[in-house]
C-alpha cells in the first residue's frame, strides 16, 4: 500500500503540492487526473524518491520513503518502476541494452544468454520484436514508450508509476499504450499509479480515479462513479474533454 | 548583491559536495570495469590524434622560434632543452588540458545535460542505480588517469616536432639537440608536468560533469551549460596553472629531495 500524508513541495516561491493526502491499495490502478502543471508528476517523483518533500511523507508498504538515505532508498525502489513522460530511454544504448539495463545492474548472476532471452520476451510482449539493435533515436514516440514499458516489464516491479503515458501520441497509439498498461498491470499484479490529463485514458486504465488540482486531491472515486462527482472544478475539466458516450450510457 | 553572493556560495558548495560524493563512491564501490574502460577509450584513445597534432605543431614552433631567437647570440645549442623543458612543465599539460576540455569536457557536459533535461538521469535513479556511480565515477577515474598519459604523449610529440625542425630544417647536429637533455631535465620537471596534468584532469571532469548535472531548461539550457563549462574549465586551468607553478617551484627542494630518495 502507498500512503501519501500531508505532502508539501515547492520550487522557489511556488507551492506545487499543498498538504496532499492519498492512499493507494495493493494491486489497484489509481489514475491521477488533472490539468498540466498542477504537480501530478511531482507527486510520482516523491513516491519513487527522486525528489524529497518539504513537509509530510510518502510510505510504501510501511517504509517511509521520504526519510531514507541514498542507499536505503535504492534498496526500497528496486521493486518500483516508472515510465517517464518522454520515455527516458538512454540515448547511448540500443533498445536491447536499454531493456536489459536493470538486469545488468542488479542481477549479476544472470548469464548473457538468459538476459538476451528475457529481452527478446519483453520486446515481444510490447510488439517490438527484432528492434534490439536499433537506437532510440531511430524509433517513433509510440515505439519509444513501448520500449520503456518493456524496460519496466523485464524486472517485474511490484509498483508501477506512469507519467503521462499517452501524451503526444495519436489516438490509436495512445490506445495501444493504454492496452499495454492494462496488460502489464494484469501480468505483474502490480500496484499502479497513472498520472494523466487524458480523461479517456484514465477511464480505460483506472480502477479508481482521483482529480488533482490546487496542490491537493479534491475528488476521488471508483471509475464508474467518477464522472458523477459534483465538483465544479472537476465538472469544468470534464466539460472540456471528449469522452466516449459509452462511459455515460453504460457506466452511468 | 547579497543574493548573488549566496547563489555563488551555494554553487560552490554543491560542486564541492559532488566532488566529495564522487570520491566517496569511487573508493567505496568502484564502478564496473567495462564502464571505466569505455570512458578511458573515449577520453584517452580518441583524443590521441588531436593531442598529437597540438603537441607536434607546438614543438615545431617552439624549436623554430628558439633557434631563430638564440642562434645569433650563440645559444642555438639550447634549442632542444628549451623545447623539452617548455613542453614538459608548461605547454604539454596546459595544451593537452585545453584540447581535452574542448573535445571531451564539452561533450561530457552536453551528454549529461541532455540526459538531465530528458529525465534519463531520473530514469537511472528510478531503477535503483546511483548516477554518480554509473555516470560520473567512470568519467572521473578515466579523466584523472588519461590526462597524465596524454600529456606525456603530447610532450613526446612536441620533442619530436622540435627535433625535426631543429635538425632537419635548420641543420642542427642531432647530438647538439639531444645531449643536454639527460643533464638538465630532472625528475622534478617530469613530476611537475604530471602533477599539473592530474590536477587539470580532475578540474575538467568535475566541472564538466557538475555543469552537465545541473543543467536546466531544455536544449537552450544544454547549450548554455556546455559553453559555460568550457569557459570555466579554461579559466580555472589557467589560474590553477599559475598557482601550481608557484607552489611546485617553491617546493622544489622538498620534492627533489623526496624524488631523489625514492626514485
Amino acid at each position: 500500500m502507498i500512503t501519501v500524508h500531508d505532502l508539501w513541495k515547492g520550487y522557489g516561491s511556488i507551492e506545487v503540492l499543498k498538504g496532499l493526502n492519498l492512499e493507494i491499495m495493493d494491486g489497484e490502478t489509481l489514475v491521477i487526473l488533472g490539468r498540466s502543471g498542477v504537480g501530478k508528476s511531482v507527486l510520482l517523483r516523491q513516491i519513487i524518491g527522486i525528489e524529497r518533500p518539504d513537509k509530510g511523507y510518502v510510505e510504501v508498504n510501511g517504509v517511509r520513503i521520504s526519510n531514507l538515505n541514498q542507499y536505503q532508498l535504492f534498496n526500497a525502489v528496486k521493486s518500483m518502476g516508472m515510465l517517464f513522460q518522454g520515455a527516458a530511454l538512454f540515448d547511448s544504448l540500443n533498445i536491447g541494452e536499454n531493456v536489459a539495463f536493470h538486469l545488468r545492474q542488479h542481477s549479476p548472476e544472470l548469464s548473457d544468454s538468459e538476459i538476451k532471452k528475457r529481452v527478446t520476451e519483453a520486446l515481444k510482449m510490447v510488439d517490438l520484436s527484432g528492434t534490439e539493435n536499433k537506437m532510440p533515436s531511430e524509433m517513433s514516440g509510440g515505439m519509444r514508450k513501448r520500449a520503456a514499458i518493456a524496460r519496466l516489464w523485464i524486472y517485474k516491479p511490484r509498483i508501477l508509476l506512469f507519467d503521462e503515458p499517452t501524451t503526444g501520441l495519436d489516438p490509436i497509439t495512445a490506445g495501444q499504450i493504454n492496452e499495454l498498461i492494462r496488460a502489464t498491470q494484469k501480468e505483474l499484479k502490480a500496484t499502479s499509479v497513472v498520472v494523466t490529463h487524458d480523461i479517456r485514458s484514465a477511464l480505460e486504465v483506472g480502477d479508481r480515479i482521483a482529480f488533482h488540482d490546487q496542490g491537493k486531491i479534491i475528488a476521488i472515486a471508483p471509475k464508474a462513479e467518477f464522472l458523477k462527482i459534483n465538483n465544479p472544478l472537476l465538472q469544468s475539466f470534464i466539460s472540456e474533454a471528449i469522452i466516449p458516450a459509452e462511459y455515460f450510457s453504460k457506466k452511468g | 548583491m547579497g543574493t548573488q553572493f549566496l547563489q555563488i556560495a551555494n554553487y560552490i558548495g554543491e560542486y564541492v559536495l559532488l566532488i566529495a560524493s564522487v570520491v566517496w563512491v569511487t573508493l567505496k564501490r568502484p564502478p564496473q570495469w567495462s564502464l571505466i574502460r569505455d570512458q578511458m577509450f573515449e577520453v584517452g584513445v580518441l583524443s590521441l590524434p588531436v593531442v598529437a597534432i597540438t603537441g607536434f605543431s607546438t614543438g615545431t614552433v617552439l624549436a623554430a622560434q628558439s633557434f631563430f631567437q638564440l642562434s645569433d647570440k650563440g645559444l642555438a645549442s639550447a634549442t632542444g632543452l628549451m623545447v623539452t623543458k617548455a613542453m614538459m612543465v608548461e605547454l604539454g599539460p596546459v595544451l593537452t588540458a585545453f584540447m581535452v576540455t574542448g573535445r571531451v569536457g564539452a561533450a561530457m557536459c552536453a551528454e549529461l545535460g541532455t540526459m538531465r533535461v530528458t529525465e534519463q538521469i531520473d530514469a537511472i535513479r528510478s531503477m535503483a542505480v546511483d548516477p554518480l556511480r554509473y555516470l560520473i565515477a567512470p568519467r572521473f577515474i578515466a579523466g584523472i588517469l588519461m590526462l597524465p598519459l596524454l600529456t606525456v604523449f603530447s610532450c613526446i610529440m612536441g620533442i619530436i616536432g622540435g627535433y625535426v625542425i631543429a635538425v632537419d630544417y635548420y641543420g642542427m647536429a642531432p647530438n647538439t639537440f639531444l645531449d643536454p637533455l639527460p643533464i638538465h631535465i630532472t625528475f622534478f620537471d617530469f613530476f611537475s608536468g604530471l602533477v599539473k596534468a592530474f590536477v587539470f584532469g580532475f578540474i575538467i571532469i568535475t566541472i564538466s560533469c557538475f555543469r552537465g548535472l545541473s543543467t536546466r531548461g531544455g536544449a537552450a539550457g544544454v547549450g548554455r551549460a556546455t559553453t559555460n563549462s568550457v569557459v570555466i574549465c579554461y579559466s580555472v586551468i589557467l589560474i590553477g596553472n599559475f598557482f601550481l607553478t608557484i607552489g611546485l617551484n617553491s617546493s622544489y627542494e622538498y620534492i627533489n629531495d623526496f624524488l631523489n630518495r625514492w626514485i
